[in-house]
């Protein structure tokens, strides 16, 4: 009996078999067109990952990949026990929380605001310009920073000068002022285009529902409160949920070109140590281990944040 | 009295948008009205927008550098042929996975949102890009960013939801599957492709972090390491044939017509990509 039941299911199988054969058969043309891509995968995403054994040894360039030894956790007991590593951290954190507080419930109200407007030339005319920022590049945005802020002639200062009679303050070089200039700038280039989600879950409500709220004698900020937010809540977690699991990228290009000899010890976050260690110092092994040690945690909390979503009842994020 | 309220709360409204817009535009004002000015009017004139005696001559001697007009077109190059790149890779491994009954599709895909979450990070990709012998070489602005996962599973999602019986009938028609792909999919996809292309170009001309790493020759610099050179280390250029000799223009005017001129491609792009941003696709690539 068993073994009659052990050849079907053998049979089954062997048929499976045969049919996942003819389907691979009849799909060639598309594992030929997935060709290229699964090249580029293996060498460009999933080679680097196999560099990360580097970590784990000490990485000499004339040696080779293969042929230099092997360290055990040297460079991880370094990073634990170095004094700059909290410092990184705290850095980085710091920064990511900050525009948490911040920047995060920017784009949210003037998504709110801007769902009031009720004239459509001036709604679009809005829309239309304070998107723009987002399509320059850090380098701009930090460029034209400088050129607002700096302590020779900026207009800040000149502002600030002319009205309080002050001294001049170094906006852009002093320790006590990186992570405000870091989080306006952020406010700037990305709280406009950050309400496109926020308007897109707000476009999705009944109009109805704002007729009925007036009926029953709803002001505009019952009607706020009862209808609109609502309506943005799940999105708003969502995108809450998706900022947390990525609290350890604090932004290379905006911190790097942030930084200076006079704000390093605020400025230096886990990104651009990464590349000043690797790149700058040459020491590859422990550069790598440091980006190693990003990324783990960085995964867990990416996975965590998914999972926190899911329970919550919102889409997640994979 | 009700009515009252509601205009309080008008004015309010208007109020707060309008200063998000000016606050907005300001600094762009700003910065092309001292790209414009003298020195001294720059230095004397608190809020500057309209200059009194508005000049080229730092856009003029600009365009007269070696170094700049090179570092435009060549990242104009690297960007277009970048963008096609990402194009018809994003295109071809996104169309067979967007096919349901592909065998092996489960793990692929698996292994596509592995990346998303995981990478080897930034040393271990730079020694594969220099074992690939890609230091100092444009490729190595093109090649490893080929693909970004993020828009290859927002292209997959677009193609599954075309219809597959379209797929079929183009197949009992005889056609081929790179036929079925440029002559049905792609044609029906054309919104959602012209919002990748424009994200792929623009993420193409502000690129930093690949050129800071991989260029090493400063005569092959793209515009974003130029201008970080002129705005941030005040330096006109690393090589020999750079700006400075002699020069008595502004250097505060020069470093706003640089930022001017290389944010000018993304201006001028920007009427014709607006068209797309309230699109469906916008919504989840905010999310990344």
């Amino acid at each position: 009996m068993s073994q009659e039941i052990a050849k079907k299911t053998k049979m089954e199988r062997k048929a499976l078999r045969d049919k996942t054969k003819r389907a691979v058969i009849r799909n060639r043309w598309l594992y030929i067109m997935l060709l290229p891509g699964v090249i580029y995968y293996l060498i460009f995403k999933f080679g680097p990952m196999i560099g990360l054994i580097a970590a784990f040894k000490d990485y000499q360039p004339f040696l080779g990949f293969f042929r230099s030894p092997w360290v055990g956790f040297k460079h991880f007991e370094r990073l634990f026990t170095s004094g700059s590593f909290l410092r990184l951290l705290q850095n980085t954190l710091v920064i990511s929380f900050l525009n948490l507080l911040f920047f995060f419930p920017v784009p949210i109200i003037i998504a709110l605001l801007l769902n009031e407007v009720k004239v459509n030339w001036f709604k679009r005319m809005v829309q239309s310009f304070i998107y723009i920022p987002h399509f320059f590049s850090w380098v701009v945005v930090v460029g034209i920073s400088y050129a607002l802020f700096t302590t020779e002639g900026g207009v800040v200062n000149n502002f600030l000068t002319s009205i309080f009679h002050i001294k001049p303050i170094d906006f852009m070089g002093s320790e006590a002022w990186l992570r405000p200039m870091v989080i306006l700038q952020n406010i700037w280039k990305e709280s406009g285009w950050g309400t496109i989600i926020f308007l897109a879950a707000l476009a999705g409500v009944d109009i109805e529902m704002y007729e009925a709220a007036r009926m029953d004698g709803a002001g505009r900020l019952k009607q706020i409160w009862y209808i609109t937010l609502p309506a943005i809540r799940a999105t708003v977690i969502t995108m809450l949920i998706l900022r947390l699991g990525h609290v350890l990228e604090a932004g290379f290009d905006q911190l790097f070109l942030m930084q200076n000899a006079t704000n390093r010890e605020v400025s230096q976050i886990i990104d651009t140590y990464v590349y000043q260690m690797g790149m700058k110092n040459g020491q590859l092994s422990f550069a790598t281990a440091v980006g190693l040690f990003k990324s783990i945690v960085g995964l867990v909390l990416v996975l965590s944040a998914d999972r926190l979503a899911k329970k919550m009842g919102e889409e997640g994020i994979l | 009295m009700k009515r009252k309220n509601i205009s309080v709360f008008d004015v309010f409204v208007y109020g707060i948008l309008t200063l998000c817009f000016l606050v907005m535009l300001f600094p762009l004002m700003y910065v092309v009205a001292g790209s414009l000015a003298s020195a001294k009017e720059l230095a004397q004139n608190t809020f500057l927008i309209i200059p009194k005696n508005p000049t080229l001559d730092v856009y003029k001697y600009i365009l007269s550098t070696k170094t700049f007009p090179r570092s435009m077109i060549v990242t104009t190059l690297v960007t277009i042929a970048g963008t096609l790149v990402n194009l018809v890779m994003t295109c071809l491994t996104a169309y067979p996975l967007a096919r349901r009954n592909l065998p092996g599709r489960k793990w692929l895909m698996l292994a596509v949102t592995f990346t998303l979450v995981f990478s080897g990070g930034l040393i271990p990709t730079y020694l594969v890009v220099n074992s690939m012998g890609l230091i100092d070489k444009y490729a190595a602005l093109i090649i490893p960013g080929a693909i970004s996962s993020f828009n290859l599973v927002l292209v997959k999602n677009f193609f599954q939801e075309i219809p597959e019986s379209l797929i079929e009938a183009a197949k009992i028609d005889g056609g081929s599957e790179i036929n079925t792909l440029t002559k049905i999919i792609l044609p029906l996809s054309k919104p959602a492709l012209a919002t990748f292309t424009m994200f792929y170009a623009v993420g193409h001309w502000n690129q930093f972090l690949q050129p800071l790493l991989y260029l090493n020759n400063s005569k092959k610099w793209t515009v974003q390491i130029l201008l970080r050179q002129i705005v941030m280390l005040s330096s006109t250029s690393g090589d020999d044939d750079g700006m400075m000799p002699g020069f008595i223009l502004p250097m505060m005017s020069l470093k706003l017509a640089v930022v001017v001129v290389s944010s000018l491609p993304i201006i001028m792009a920007y009427p014709f990509m607006q068209k797309y941003f309230d699109k469906g696709v916008m919504a989840g690539s905010i999310k990344g």
